[in-house]
């Protein structure tokens, strides 16, 4: 098979054996790799009303055709399962090097099963595949386990590990892989620590094979120039990373602060990508084949390492009122050490800060810690107790939702079917509110990210206040990113190339035939199969929906002042645009078109 | 005459200048004030005036904020 390996590693960890399996060839062509094929081995072989947490949910480990091969970016995996946030599918994507490193030992999928009696780790240097005792790396933080690991094997080894927050069953728990890129969302390290799996260490000699050599380099070419010609992949990312969007979310005032009471943040300034960049920034950092290098590599209390997103600068930063951007580095260390997912773990941080000020969440439960909006004392150590879940951390480590249920006010969690938002504030941007309200995977931003053309113009400039057309817009984003995500690229390369030049790269790399029209269809397959499966979880269409905060109060000041998201007047015709159902199920003949 | 602020972001920030208020002549539109500070309407992916995605003729009042962007993206 070229682009694949052909191979999915079948791992029971109860009985702990270990198959090798051939990739059905059919299935790798429909569902293309990563999000895709995961999500159809899960609909295969996983009840979707399984307890997430449960032996009987599966962990699946998922790379695309094009990761470990030579194209822009080609180095991303997916860990698919069902969600214990959310309930819904899962599928989390992350960069660095492990993804590859997978693909060069010679496996294109693993499927773990059931769960160890004892803490394990999977030892993979090609051929040779063995579950080892984690007796010893239990309860170590992410760092820790990736060094211990690093020097017990083969050189060069990459390492996927869970942190404490997995091994403690935290719901916002991620999976971390090369210390510092992160699986992040819907708690998938909580179901690998629910396996007692701690880590997966890979280490491989080989290649997949190519399908057209000779067009392959002509096709790079193109492509490279595109994303380095492009302002956004080609300057403004690699110069200021992500955190960048701060300061433009600001103007627009649509960066939700203090757990979207408000939209504006005073001091945003404060906790930019410029002020990063001239205050702790040393370096770019690059996964594996990125021309882009949107990493950031900074100065922090222990010395260096990762730096913060700008969804973590959000988090942590202006959704807790906080300003001290140092602390906000630090605390971004705390969630990779713990495993935590940054966005839900600010963004319930900053929920619990609502819980205390409106008079929920009692003096007696806090151990004497600061939790109030704009106070940065204490959020490190907040960060260390939901991964320990300790004292309220204990809540707080089931993420916002759950946490504010408790209290009787779950409207006060700022969440779509229980995954915390990130951070644009949908009332000023009503395309990215219906698409936030449809993700399959609950409060996101990448599995459509119309900030691209509601906020930074590209492919073309939308009105961002307009209801008209967002539904097309939607739903083509959302198709191109479930293959995107499928083939094992990074989501940033669409910001210069569009679906003709994904189509290129699975034909030139796998002998497909794609077409534009036929890679927007793959995703449309797959957007279309992961809704049924949280259909058959008991997901249904009335979680289409914003909080009441976002529906009903409109934003107070600011340049996007008096909006609040008009979803009502985007859902039906997103449903109609889908060929579902008024009710938002998928009809029949629309399954049957996608060959379902 | 008329006071504008005008608000530079990202690569667009030239010696560190974050921001100043100038005086124009009332009617001015934000292409000539770009001339005038010498930036270069290509260099200027994102373009607000008090929040608000503008094009370059817009004319500006006494008081409005411009904001000023490069391209740039994330998520």
């Amino acid at each position: 098979m070229n682009g694949y390996n052909g191979k999915i590693l079948r791992v029971n960890l109860k009985a702990k054996t270990i198959k090798t399996e051939e990739l059905n060839e059919d299935l790798a062509k429909k569902y293309i790799g990563g999000r895709g094929l995961g999500t159809k081995i899960m609909m295969d072989e996983v009840d979707p009303q399984v307890d997430a947490l449960s032996p009987e949910n599966k962990l699946l480990i998922v790379t695309g055709p094009m990761t470990g091969n030579p194209v822009a970016t080609g180095g991303r995996y997916m860990v698919v399962t069902k969600s214990p946030l959310s309930g819904t599918i899962a599928s989390s994507n992350s960069g660095g090097r492990w993804g590859a490193e997978l693909k060069f030992a010679g496996y294109d999928v693993i499927i773990f099963e059931d769960k160890a009696d004892e803490p394990v780790y999977l030892s993979i240097e090609d051929d040779k595949v063995e579950l080892l005792s984690a007796e010893d790396l239990w309860g170590t933080t992410v760092s820790v386990t990736t060094k211990k690991l690093e020097e017990k094997h083969v050189k060069g080894s990459k390492v996927l590990t869970i942190g404490p927050a997995g091994e403690n069953l935290s719901k916002i728990a991620a999976i971390l892989n090369d210390e510092d890129r992160a699986a992040g969302r819907s708690g998938v390290g909580a179901v690998m620590g629910s396996k007692n799996l701690k880590a997966i260490v890979v280490k491989g000699s080989g290649k997949p094979k190519v399908f057209d050599d000779e067009k392959l380099k002509e096709m790079n070419k193109a492509q490279l120039s595109k994303i380095k010609e492009n302002g956004v992949t080609g300057q403004g990312l690699p110069t200021y990373g992500t955190a960048v969007l701060v300061n433009i979310l600001n103007e627009l005032g649509t960066l939700p602060t203090n757990n979207f009471l408000l939209s504006q943040f005073a001091k945003a300034e404060d906790i930019s990508g410029e002020a990063l960049a001239e205050k702790y920034l040393i370096k770019n950092t690059a996964c594996y084949r990125c021309p882009i290098a949107c990493g950031r590599y900074v100065k922090m209390e222990a010395g260096e390492g990762g730096g913060p997103e700008y969804e973590t600068l959000w988090a942590f930063g202006s959704d807790c009122g906080i300003n001290d951007l140092k602390s906000i580095i630090e605390a971004n260390y705390w969630c990779n050490e713990m495993g935590l997912d940054t966005i839900s773990a600010g963004a319930t941080i900053a929920a619990a800060i609502e819980l205390k000020q409106k008079g929920y969440i009692k003096d007696d439960e806090l151990d004497g810690l600061k939790l109030e909006f704009g106070n940065a004392t204490d959020i490190m150590e907040w960060t260390k107790r939901m991964g320990y879940r300790q004292g309220l951390g204990n809540k707080m480590a089931e993420g916002s939702y759950r946490l504010a249920e408790g209290y009787g006010v779950p409207e006060l969690s700022m969440t779509v079917k229980k995954l915390e938002l990130p951070a644009y504030d949908p009332r000023g941007i009503q395309g990215q509110g219906l698409q936030y309200a449809t993700t399959n995977r609950g409060g996101c931003h990448v599995r459509g990210y119309l900030i691209s053309p509601e906020i930074l113009g590209l492919p073309e400039q939308l009105d961002r206040f307009a209801t008209e057309g967002k539904e097309t817009w939607a739903k083509i984003f959302q198709d191109l990113t479930a293959t995107i995500d499928s083939l094992g690229v990074c989501l940033f390369t669409s910001f210069a190339l569009g679906a003709g030049d994904y189509a290129d790269m699975c034909n030139v790399i796998t002998g497909s035939d794609h077409t534009a029209d036929s890679i927007l269809e793959a995703g449309d397959r797959i957007w279309n199969l992961e809704k049924m499966f949280n259909l058959k979880a008991g997901i249904d269409s009335s979680q289409d929906t914003l909080p009441k905060r976002l529906l009903d109060d409109p934003i107070a000041e600011g340049p996007s002042k008096g909006w609040t998201t008009k979803l009502d007047e985007m859902l039906p015709k997103y449903y109609q645009a889908r060929g579902w159902s008024p009710e938002g199920i998928p009809t029949e003949e629309k399954l049957k078109s996608l060959g379902l | 005459m008329i006071s504008i602020e005008i608000r530079y972001f990202a690569t667009l920030r030239r010696n560190g200048l974050k921001k100043e208020v100038l005086t124009f002549e009332e009617g001015i539109s934000v292409s000539k004030v770009l001339s005038e500070i010498l930036i270069e309407e290509k260099d200027v992916a994102i373009l607000l005036v008090n929040g608000i995605k503008v094009s370059f003729d817009k004319e500006l009042k006494d008081g409005d904020i411009v904001a000023l962007f490069p391209p740039v993206g994330g998520g």
